[in-house]
């Protein structure tokens, strides 16, 4: 992707997709917006003597900007404990700290910060005054003539229309199950959920629930809404009977299975997952991520009250590196990523170590290289980074091997600071001699630049890059120590 | 196309609809004499903050206002009325409420407004707790707000759940009732078109109400002409794919929430954040909100010149030249002032997170996958976002897109990447898979003979003559989205020699780079051209046959008016496409009034496909 600096116009035309571009932040995107952003400083000198209050009452249309829901926070957080002894006392004179009260008729906001505004009030008489005249009086009273038919013996068409208009409408009289289902069908007809649902509410009143669940099974519009109405309802226990009579076992399992959301206690939830979840009919594949869940957690419970007890003794490591938050309910790979931090070499026999944790999960080579990696880069424990992608062959010798590629490696190990040198060694590893450059070059390690150029036999990239280099320095004395070497067979 | 180009007629003013919702809630507040607390639910006070102030609530004796939440409430007032969606779960938490103060021995006035509409179910839950009396209800209209000069929203995020992965209809009377009254104030319309089991259902209930209508409208000009409704479920693939206009870009970065965002001190550069409305009416927003995000850089810059140019003028005036400098222009001068910085600030903020993510990258892989190239490959680097835990939601985007690009997955990456996923994010995303399964969103390719077993299993089932057709929750199973197919019937990857001109783009693709057209816009774009939906037969068999067109009034003279169209988004729109459409507007001389149940994008739908504790 070549780039003209100082032509920015240019290079946004400049090619199909990849005209758009996040990368180098200091160069040509950002370097226009900080134009711009000086530019429009500089002119802050002469507007700077407002007040400061004027980005909240800034309005558009009259309108106070975005003020309920800011102003609610607010109140909620204002009031804290003190809601609590908020007592019934209606003369209590609203101070500054009765924040809800209306101080003045101006904005949402206003009222709830306290702070005061002078009136930008428009009465409601103003509003009606500016009518234009396709004015529409909204529909404030009901016609008199819609009371007068209350009690009137509907057909079931009749009936299911004027429930669709809201009309109070008795469904007592349709007690055959025949004219139930037409009911029920003639909802359906007419799309209104709302309508469905209502006529499913009194079918249960009515019916068993098996005759019901009967019907409901060849009519899956219905079907749906009653699913759904149950677990809107929380009526759970309903929901999972017809589940089960319809036989959507996977539906059932899941369903049962959602409950341990609900469970706040980890213990609780582990004892929930064990002895309610294991055995429900779940997919083979749902089987085992369900087993996981439940071995994880109860692997989580054992690790979190021993490494508390770690921590209250002031063990070394969580010391130093002080746990943000609880290990409960995180999900595997974060685990993995937590026992890499803290107890990376424990022998596989312990809970807690990562090689258990690997084998019990069955976590690819892939996901726990990266993970380990990361955590240990982080306790810059370069040692151990190392033995990670160390392997011997048969011969003894010992060789350097990633399953993600050591472009990555390079980019992780950067991210967590990792020295020049340790850098240095695994960009070498890097096998694309382009990529291993153009790494090498972001994170100025001249070596291997250099070094990549002359087994490239490319000197004029070489020239090019002296002149990169400090005046000088031991990197242009290589360069020309390079260059000027007769044995090397130059390709241009 | 450039011939014949006709300049797009004006928009209709829709701040009535503000009006007219304000004018409902003080009637229904009137129907309450005294002082009264009122407790809005979280959800409803944006949408409320744009139609009323405060000033009207306290002239209408509503003393206190509270957020609801789900724990108990310390109101010393005789009436404590409530604003709230019609949720059961809401009407359950107001209902121990009663019964609390009933317990001890307190008598008040308990009112519940439910706006726009209220449910049977809520009804039934008051009575269950035997509060049905002590409390009453009424129903606040408020279906239509006007989030900007052309975006009517009716802020009902759950529509897309409930409907799309519930198989619950109960809102779709409340889309053809915003219908009506859009048709009653700015009608009469004269032809809907239509995609989708959700419109098709939408526009037999409009129909119903129309008829019932015996009122003969007088011919007058219509300020609407057209309706296009569309289901969110016949393109997926737009909201999955990042967005890169500016508006997008915000929305997808910041959250735009009810037309509002607020900017964090990483944009203002100050402590504070800033909350600010973004629509038409902030010049500087209204000229880059459509743009591709790499012009916006250079339009700021311009505009920053500019604006230098405008206060250096005041240099060299004379007393009486600055007087009417400051007097006019100076208050114009220092919001343009003010929003500038708060854009540049807001690109500056977005470039840094998506350097930090990769989005070149990502960009890459989105488009291999709507081009359908490389698909290895993307797997690859979809599984290292879900094994470097990058966020869950982002994994699952890409994963969705996989999926339906390619038809779903097979069955053994299918495995292996839910296995991965459930391993960086949690066990619990096993309900997730579900969710996203039955949605359609993210499925496991079946076999052929399998998907036939499955179907004539369904057929068996279904023999709801009422109904007559397969419900979404198995037909999504046996859906096949064949974008493939649809992708080169319509052209959606466009061609280019050399490079896409961002700049001056020639068609919608630019809303994406130039790699892709949204598929809803270009259908849309197709039947209006067309005046039908000819020519799009192979295409609407890929997409199931879903499609209709219907005649609404008799032909009218009004001509003009049949270049206004209402689009109406079934379960949600994302700026992407409000862009494109906007776009495509100014080419053909069409006007795009766009009506969504919400306003959309990656992350609201697949959050929406999570379970929570309940």
């Amino acid at each position: 992707m070549s780039r003209l600096k100082g032509d920015e116009e240019d290079y946004w035309h400049a090619s199909k997709c990849k005209a758009f571009t996040f990368e180098d932040e200091d160069e040509d995107g950002l370097y226009q917006l900080k134009e711009s952003k000086r530019a429009v400083n500089s002119i802050k000198a002469i507007v700077e003597d407002d007040d400061d209050e004027e980005w909240e009452k800034f309005t558009w249309s009259g309108e106070p900007v975005g003020s309920i829901s800011w102003s609610i926070r607010e109140t909620s957080s204002s009031r804290g404990p003190e809601s609590r002894n908020f007592a019934p006392d209606k003369s209590r004179p609203d101070t500054s700290s009765s924040s809800y009260s209306f101080p003045r008729p101006a904005s949402f906001s206003s009222l709830f910060r306290g702070r005061s505004k002078p009136d930008n009030f428009q009465s409601l008489s103003d509003a009606l005054l500016d009518t234009n005249s396709k004015y529409i009086a909204p529909e404030l009273r009901k016609p008199k003539s819609e009371y007068q038919d209350y009690s009137g013996d509907w057909s079931i068409e009749e009936s299911v229309r004027r429930m669709q208009r809201g009309k109070m409408c008795s469904m007592e009289r349709f007690r055959s199950l025949k004219d139930k289902m037409m009911l029920l069908d003639e909802a359906v007809r007419l799309h209104d959920g709302n309508v469905i649902t209502a006529v499913l509410i009194f079918l249960k009143k009515t019916l068993r629930s098996d005759i019901l669940f009967r019907e409901l099974k060849i009519r899956q519009v219905a079907l749906r809404h009653f699913i759904h109405f149950l677990k809107e309802t929380t009526d759970q226990q309903l929901l999972l009977q017809l589940l089960r009579f319809l036989e959507w076992t996977e539906e059932l399992a899941l369903c049962k299975y959602r409950e341990h959301l609900d469970i706040p206690g980890a213990d609780e939830r582990r004892d929930f997952l064990k002895n309610k979840c294991l055995s429900l009919p779940f997919s083979p594949e749902d089987a085992t991520h369900v087993q996981d869940h439940y071995t994880l957690l109860e692997r989580q419970i054992i690790i979190e009250t021993n490494d508390k007890h770690l921590e209250a003794s002031g063990q070394e490591l969580f010391r130093k590196h002080p746990r943000k938050a609880s290990l409960l309910f995180m999900p595997l790979v974060t685990t993995l990523f937590y026992c890499c931090i803290y107890h990376y070499t424990e022998g596989e026999g312990m809970f807690s170590s990562p090689t258990n944790l690997r084998k019990t999960f069955k976590i690819p080579e892939k996901l726990y290289v990266l993970t380990a990696l990361a955590a240990r880069a982080k306790l810059r424990s370069w040692v151990d980074v190392d033995a990670l992608f160390t392997t011997k062959n048969w011969l003894g010798y010992t060789k350097k091997k990633a399953p993600v590629g050591f472009h990555r490696v390079v980019e992780i190990l950067h991210k967590n600071g990792a020295p020049a040198q340790i850098l240095q060694d695994y960009i070498r590893l890097v096998e694309d001699a382009d990529m291993r450059i153009s790494l090498a070059t972001k994170y100025k390690c001249h070596d291997v630049v250099i070094d990549t150029y002359r087994d490239l036999k490319d000197r004029q990239q070489l020239m090019v890059y002296r002149c990169k280099v400090d005046r000088g320095s031991p990197e242009e004395e290589k360069i020309d120590n390079i260059l000027s070497n007769m044995q090397i067979r130059w390709k241009n | 196309m450039a011939s014949d180009r006709l300049d797009a007629p004006a928009l209709p003013d829709f701040t009535i609809l503000k009006r007219l919702a304000r004018d409902q809630l003080i009637y229904l507040l009137e129907q309450l004499p005294g002082k009264k607390d009122l407790f809005i639910e979280p959800e409803l006070m944006s949408p409320l903050d744009r139609i009323a102030n405060v000033s009207i609530l306290k002239q209408h004796d509503i003393d206190k206002l509270y957020k609801l939440e789900n724990k108990p409430i310390y109101s010393n007032s005789e009436q404590l009325c409530f604003l709230i969606r019609p949720r059961v779960k809401h009407v359950k938490h107001i209902a121990n409420l009663v019964n609390a103060d009933k317990k001890a021995g307190l008598s008040k006035k308990y009112k519940i407004i439910f706006s726009p509409q209220k449910f049977y179910a809520c009804d039934m839950i008051l009575e269950e707790e035997g509060v049905f009396g002590d409390v009453t209800s009424d129903e606040w209209p408020f279906y239509l707000l006007p989030l900007d000069d052309d975006i009517i929203s009716m802020e009902l995020p759950e529509f897309y759940r409930d409907y799309f992965l519930e198989g619950e209809q109960r809102w779709i009377g409340t889309v053809a009732r915003s219908l009506n009254l859009l048709n009653t104030i700015f009608g009469p319309m004269s032809k809907v078109y239509g995609i989708g089991r959700c419109a098709k259902m939408t526009y037999e209930m409009w129909k119903e109400l129309l008829e019932d209508e015996e009122v003969v409208q007088k011919e007058r000009k219509p300020d609407l002409g057209l309706v296009f409704m569309i289901d969110r479920d016949v393109d997926y693939i737009t909201p999955m794919c990042s967005q890169v206009v500016y508006e997008g870009l915000v929305d997808d970065i910041f959250r735009i929430k009810c037309g509002s965002v607020e900017f964090g001190p990483e944009v203002t550069s100050s402590d504070r954040s800033v909350k600010i409305l973004l629509n038409s009416q902030d010049k500087v927003f209204g000229e880059i909100r459509n743009e591709h995000f790499s012009n916006v850089f250079s339009f700021l810059s311009q505009k920053a010149r500019n604006l230098q140019s405008q206060y250096d003028k005041r240099r060299g005036m004379d007393i009486k030249q600055m007087k009417t400098f400051v007097s006019q222009e100076l208050k114009g001068l220092k919001q343009e002032h003010r929003m500038l910085s708060l854009h540049i600030g807001a690109c500056e903020s977005i470039m840094k997170k998506k350097t930090k993510q990769d989005f070149q990258e990502l960009l890459k892989t989105e488009h291999s996958l709507l081009e359908g190239f490389d698909i290895r490959e993307c797997i690859n680097l979809i599984e290292e976002h879900i094994n470097r835990q990058v966020s869950p939601i982002e994994s699952l985007r890409l994963l969705c897109l996989l999926s339906l690009t390619e038809n779903g997955l097979i069955a053994k990456d299918y495995r292996s990447l839910k296995t991965q996923y459930l391993q960086s994010y949690g066990s619990e995303h096993l309900l997730t898979f579900s969710n996203l399964k039955r949605a359609g969103l993210l499925t496991e390719q079946t076999p052929t003979e399998a998907l036939t077993a499955v179907e004539s299993r369904v057929g068996k089932l279904v023999t709801d003559k009422a109904v007559g057709k397969l419900t979404d929750a198995f037909s999504s199973l046996a859906k096949k989205s064949h974008f493939r197919g649809i992708s080169k019937k319509l052209g959606l990857i466009p061609r280019v020699d050399g490079d896409y001109d961002l700049k001056t783009p020639r068609d919608m693709a630019y809303v994406f780079s130039g790699a892709y057209i949204p598929l809803s816009c270009k259908i849309m774009e197709h039947v209006l051209v067309r005046k039908s939906w000819a020519g799009l037969e192979e295409v609407m068999r890929l997409l199931n046959n879903i499609e209709f067109s219907e005649q609404l009034t008799e032909r009218n003279s009004f001509q003009d008016s049949y270049r206004t169209i209402v689009v109406v988004f079934l379960g949600g729109c994302t700026f992407s496409e409000i862009s494109a459409l906007r776009f495509l507007g100014k080419e053909i001389g069409y006007r795009f009034v766009f009506l969504t149940t919400a306003i959309t994008n990656s992350a609201r739908i697949l959050e929406s496909m999570t379970e929570t504790k309940s």
